[in-house]
């Protein structure tokens, strides 16, 4: 099978490709040199550096910040909208739908600009001058994070099905007791996977952040992007390290509870192949 | 299906909550909460926007609302023109290109891989990385001084003056690079469903391998290039970060043009009406999408 191979060998230069850049841009944060491409040996200098460097810390601080409470405000919203929509009637739910779709496919330059013209008219309206800072970054980032909860949690309710419910309420238990003790534990793993990874969207986000932040409200990846006007440098990539590293472990923490609630729930079926 | 979806509305009529009457049914006021704030925070900012797009601008930053179109009557202007095709080129070379590169490669995933959910949770995990440092990370490999640069070409492999980055083609290389996780994901999804003894079928009863591809897998894959294209494609036209960064002053396209109007030039109006022609195009395709995939599942049944 040449075709087999030839295909296999095409795949491994694809995932060499996508793999690459990020291993140059984590090799070079560990250059002890000063100029990103001189090698000047192993050191992890770059990191006490940035770590040292309230430019870097203070953005660093507000990214946890917002994307923390970016997740838990996606989570509750997201959560509850999931709830609502699979058993709404069509004539509802359809354009929620869409609403929910279309929070996610409109290009991000035209939101963060929409955004941005809302909150300016906003704060003039309300008297209030400028309002953009860490707050606007925030709502904003909801939108679209309050979507991807959504779509992660309906996935998971309409695929458990009703017959736990139903047997909940076989067994005398009320709305809001089945609703605790039985969908909730159901759905958590779901709403914990989409938490996380509306966390990462929020704490990655450049564009949406770029047009409706203020003065004194830079997040890390604002910080990265307006140094790179005076191109990389080997702190830059340190602090692109600890971006990557914390995304990293948001996304593959949201892939093990996934997969793990899944294994536990086919384990516990007590029907083989149900 | 519609048995089932009256029965349910008209138990919900009733109101009724009985044992065995089905699961409950969450209250839609669930829902309230987001829409609020998809309403408040969405749907009014774009709204705004369309308002903004037919303003006037008055002295540097004034803005008074009228009902203007001089905004939309600047983009025929030729310079305006250049910058849209240019956007379209962009994002029918980013479809094409990240479908030809993806597409052997959700082939061998779907047909041939053995640890299938790791290969895929590797093609994922560069797409949930921030797209900032994936973008720059292309600042230091196209360096001219970046060792493996260097070294293609102190042995000629390339011209000793080439220049990539700063130009268009390190924005094409950065697009690939971006966008090819998005084609390669709904491809897999199209493909994994393929039943190969159908493929196998058809070579036994004397087609090529060539003719068996294009008559059994082709077809069946049609929805799979037609959504990974359209998650390509339409973020493309607003594309804004990767030629910010790796592009040059000659690599202006749409998004960046938006962009120019708020951050540097200060036209909101104009910058707005720019965004609502992004939007138009784009719900043109989205609908164009929506009536090819919805004729194939019709034409399934």
């Amino acid at each position: 099978m040449a075709g087999k191979r030839a295909l296999g060998a095409w795949t491994a230069l694809v995932y060499l490709f996508l793999y690459a850049p990020i291993v140059v841009v984590i090799v070079y944060a560990f250059n002890g040199g000063r100029q990103v491409l001189n090698w000047g040996g192993f050191s992890t200098k770059w990191f006490g550096a940035a770590l040292d460097d309230p430019t870097i810390t203070e953005p660093f601080t507000n990214s946890l910040l917002v994307a923390a409470g970016n997740a838990v405000i996606a989570c509750v919203l997201g959560t509850a909208l999931a709830l609502a929509l699979p058993r709404m009637r069509p004539w509802l739910r359809l354009p929620l739908d869409a609403l929910v779709y279309m929070t996610l496919v409109t290009p991000e330059i035209v939101f963060g600009i929409s955004a941005l013209i809302f909150f300016v008219q906003a704060g003039n309206w309300l008297g209030l001058g400028s309002i953009l800072g860490l707050k606007t970054i925030l709502i904003a980032h909801v939108v679209f994070n309050a979507s991807v909860v959504a779509l992660i949690v309906r996935a998971r309710f309409v695929g458990m099905g009703q017959t736990l419910e139903e047997a909940s309420y076989d067994l005398g238990a009320g709305r809001v007791a089945t609703f605790r003790q039985v969908t909730l534990p159901a759905l958590a793993p779901a709403v914990l996977a989409g938490g996380l990874l509306a966390f990462t969207f929020s704490f990655d986000d450049f564009i949406t952040s770029f047009f409706v932040s203020g003065a004194g409200s830079t997040t890390l990846p604002l910080r990265i992007f307006s140094s790179l006007r005076f191109g990389v440098s080997p702190i830059i990539n340190a602090a692109a390290v600890m971006i990557l590293a914390v995304t990293l472990a948001a996304v593959v923490l949201a892939y093990l509870v996934l997969r793990r609630s899944e294994q536990g729930r086919r384990r516990a079926t007590p029907v083989p192949g149900l | 299906m519609a048995v089932e979806a009256s029965s349910l509305s008209a138990r919900r009529r009733r109101g009724a909550i009985r044992a065995g009457a089905g699961g409950p049914r969450y209250p839609g006021w669930l829902a309230l909460p987001a829409v609020a704030w998809y309403a408040l925070f969405f749907l009014a900012p774009l709204s705004i926007m369309a308002v903004f797009s037919v303003a006037t601008r008055v002295g540097f930053t004034e803005i008074v609302y009228s009902f203007d179109l001089d905004n939309f009557r600047y983009l025929w202007d030729p310079l305006y023109g250049r910058v849209f095709l240019r956007t379209l080129g962009l994002a029918f070379f980013g479809t094409i290109a990240t479908l030809l590169v993806g597409f052997p490669v959700a082939y061998y995933l779907a047909r041939y891989a053995r640890r299938r959910t790791l290969l895929l949770l590797l093609i994922v995990v560069p797409f949930w990385t921030s797209f900032l440092i994936r973008t720059y990370s292309w600042l230091i490999i196209l360096d001219r001084d970046f060792p493996v640069f260097r070294a293609l070409r102190s042995i000629g492999v390339l011209p000793e003056d080439l220049q990539i980055l700063y130009t268009s083609k390190a924005v094409y290389i950065g697009v690939v690079y971006n966008y090819l996780p998005l084609m390669i994901l709904p491809l897999y999804a199209a493909l994994e469903r393929m039943d190969w003894s159908l493929v196998e079928a058809a070579q036994d009863l004397g087609d090529s391998a060539l003719r068996a591809f294009r008559r059994v897998t082709l077809p069946l894959v049609v929805p799979g290039i037609a959504a990974g294209s359209l998650l390509v494609f339409i973020p493309l036209m607003g594309e804004f970060l990767i030629p910010v960064i790796l592009g040059g002053d000659l690599t202006v396209y749409a998004g960046n043009l938006i962009g120019q109007q708020f951050l540097t030039a200060r036209d909101w109006p104009f910058g707005a009406a720019i965004a609502m022609v992004v939007i138009a195009a784009m719900t043109v395709l989205v609908l164009a999408y929506a009536r090819l995939v919805g004729g194939e599942e019709q034409h399934g049944r």
